[in-house]
């Protein structure tokens, strides 16, 4: 019963008009985000960071605000995946093979009707898991000392590509990259500066703010101008509007209600295994209702449960993927990972303290999103034509915008113009990885882990007086390791089992990274 | 042939990280491990997987034409210029010349170009500055 009480405490504090208010607009650009192809939940929350710092929103509305984003994004990316066959953003990707041709037979209104559904189902029963889910994985995390934790962050790296990756080599070195350079700066616990060159701006080393807007947003951009003209032809001949029923008749709910339900169990795991994201929920729970129910070989030409499935998967991922963040302090995903940056920022340090220092955080952000999640699905029937008209926004408006609130956005975190310098950079090395497959979310988890990572590692040293087997010391930690190389090395082995059907890809090079 | 270029890279990359590493100056504070041994672990496994990258490369990324990338290039010292220029030019002429620059070179005809700059400019003024009361940096004639 103490889960009810506190989660009632979480509504009152949530059930305030400021937060309602941040959570309503969260929701709307939230949705917009998503719906727009270019901008992502990652790249969006990771934008709007900066900005609700320099705001001086204290920790729970700045959640609030940006976990409703991160919510709204969910919804919002299947919107351009039916209207345009353009995913939205990542994991709205599986959304195209089934909404796109219901779009084309003229029930557009009904693919976004039912996506809409599928997507409160799949976050709603998803926060339902975490109220009870995330708890009981604080009791476990409480048994971790520094060497658990060290073991519990290469497993964080080590799953990072997820099943579905292509270059185990090629995730680790991104990794490698991010960790190094959260090196630079004055070593916490000794005060000497490493890797600054004795340039003064790198004494506090690399924000990890700054290299998240340059890696996601402006790396966008670039991709942009790499494609211009290009996408743009082809958006004008399939631009397809709402057409058909709103709200979806009954018998389509019916026959889609199953599909929702194993959608939204299979997306919840898989949001909370370590490294899987959004992306892969959505997948897995494509994949799983086509073998199920695809006996007339009705999928990929607009069969509704094809696009209730992984949109319930994709929201329950979204959902999944808020339990390791919050409970253990490890991000499954590019976007739970933007949100842990969040969560430094504002120096809320996630992990099992979090649950006991500030039960008002948590429990006020869950209350959140369950609220959100009602608005959202309020926003995203009756009103999703608004949404859709959006998208007619050309990309040579709508990208400079984003790219200059990005600009505005990260000198507003210190007024330096060198992290304007700093941004940029990593916006090229962004593209410049992109284009060799390189995973840049390892990059960025590496920058914000790296820290946490040594500090971690030195201690237990320190406890043991430098004894190395001390790492290995408990049955726990035994597991995690054993995990974390099992991880790493199945999909070398099985990667190509789980690799994504082809003509998906081809999307997935549109749409953006990092869920 | 990229992957082998970029990998080679990164071995050098690791090898400068890990001779950094070794300038790292120790101080009267010391732990078991010091500020050393976890830079040059990670500078080692940079350099392994580098090398893996660089003997075992994936197929060749499509680069685009030189065109393009040089549109890239020139994207990206607009961006370096704007920086640059925030402290001495201020928000709104800065941010009028990129984001009219950029706009112009996604396609939108000069005129409206030059409209888009001046929206968004004035638009992020008034939503982040005016409305939500963000610094911006300040221009000569003090807006």
């Amino acid at each position: 019963m103490d889960t009810f009480t506190q989660l009632a405490n979480g509504f009152a504090i949530a059930l305030t008009f400021e937060n309602l208010f941040l959570a309503f607009v969260g929701c709307i650009l939230g949705t917009i985000i998503g719906a727009l192809p270019g901008l992502g939940p990652a790249n969006g929350v990771a934008i709007l960071i900066p900005l609700a710092f320099s705001l001086g929103l204290p920790a729970t509305p700045a959640l609030i605000l940006l976990t409703s984003v991160y919510y709204g994004a969910m919804y919002g990316g299947r919107i351009s995946s039916i209207l345009l066959n353009i995913p939205g953003d990542e994991p709205a990707m599986m959304t195209t093979l089934d909404g796109y041709p219901m779009a084309q037979k003229g029930q557009a209104g009904e693919a976004l009707a039912i996506s809409g559904i599928a997507s409160f189902v799949g976050s709603f029963f998803a926060t339902w898991g975490l109220v009870f889910l995330a708890p009981s994985l604080v009791a476990l995390a409480l048994l971790f000392g520094p060497a658990e934790y060290f073991a519990l962050y290469l497993l964080a790296f080590a799953t990072l590509g997820g099943l579905a990756s292509a270059n185990q080599a090629k995730a680790a070195l991104a990794a490698a990259l991010g960790l190094g350079i959260a090196m630079i700066g004055v070593d916490g616990q000794t005060g000497v500066p490493r890797f600054s060159f004795g340039e003064v701006h790198l004494y506090d080393g690399i924000d990890f703010l700054v290299a998240i807007v340059g890696l996601f947003a402006v790396a966008e951009v670039f991709v942009f101008l790499e494609h211009k003209g290009e996408r743009e032809a082809a958006d004008e001949g399939d631009k397809l509007s709402v057409t058909g029923r709103t709200i979806p008749p009954l018998s389509m709910l019916k026959e889609t209600a199953g599909s929702m339900g194993r959608g939204t169990i299979v997306g919840f795991f898989a949001g909370v295994l370590p490294g899987a994201g959004a992306s892969l929920g959505s997948f897995l729970a494509y994949g799983f209702e086509k073998k199920l129910k695809n006996k007339n070989d009705t999928f990929g030409k607009g069969d509704p449960r094809g696009v209730a499935a992984p949109e319930a998967g994709n929201n329950a991922s979204a959902g999944g993927a808020l339990v390791p963040m919050l409970a253990l302090g490890v991000p499954g995903s590019g976007t739970t990972a933007v949100l842990l940056a969040m969560l430094m920022t504002l120096n809320v340090q996630p992990g099992p303290l979090l649950f006991q220092q500030n039960p008002d955080v948590v429990w006020g952000l869950i209350a959140a999103l369950f609220i959100g999640n009602i608005m959202l699905l309020i926003l995203n029937l009756p009103l999703v034509a608004v949404f859709a008209r959006v998208l007619l926004i050309p990309v040579r408006y709508l990208m400079p915008a984003v790219a200059m609130i990005s600009f505005v956005s990260v000198y507003g975190i210190s007024g330096s113009s060198f992290d304007v310098m700093m941004m940029v950079i990593f916006g090229l090395l962004g593209w410049l990885l992109r284009k060799m497959e390189i995973p840049t979310v390892p990059v960025i988890l590496g920058i914000l882990l790296g820290n946490a990572m040594e500090v971690n590692l030195r201690r237990e040293l320190t406890i043991s007086d430098g004894n190395l087997m001390a790492l290995f010391d408990s049955p726990l930690a035994i597991t995690l390791w054993l995990m974390a190389i099992g991880g790493f090395l199945i999909p070398i082995v099985a990667g190509r089992f789980f690799r994504r059907p082809e003509g998906v890809t081809e999307k997935e090079a549109e749409a953006n990274v990092g869920d | 042939m990229t992957d082998r270029i970029f990998g080679g890279l990164m071995v050098a990359l690791a090898a400068f990280f890990i001779w950094a590493a070794f300038q790292i100056q120790l101080s009267f504070i010391t732990d078991p491990l010091g500020p050393r041994a976890f830079p040059i672990v990670i500078g080692v496994v940079l350099g392994l997987t580098g090398l893996i990258v660089a003997l075992r490369p994936d197929p060749e990324p499509d680069w685009p034409a030189l065109p393009r990338i040089l549109e890239i290039v020139a994207a990206a010292v607009v961006f370096f210029a704007y920086g640059q220029l925030l402290s001495v030019l201020g928000f709104l002429i800065c941010t009028f010349v990129a984001g009219g620059y950029l706009s112009w070179r996604l396609g939108a005809p000069p005129l409206k170009a030059v409209a888009a700059g001046a929206a968004i400019s004035i638009g992020i003024y008034v939503v982040f500055h005016l409305i939500l009361g963000l610094a911006l940096a300040r221009g000569p004639f003090g807006i």
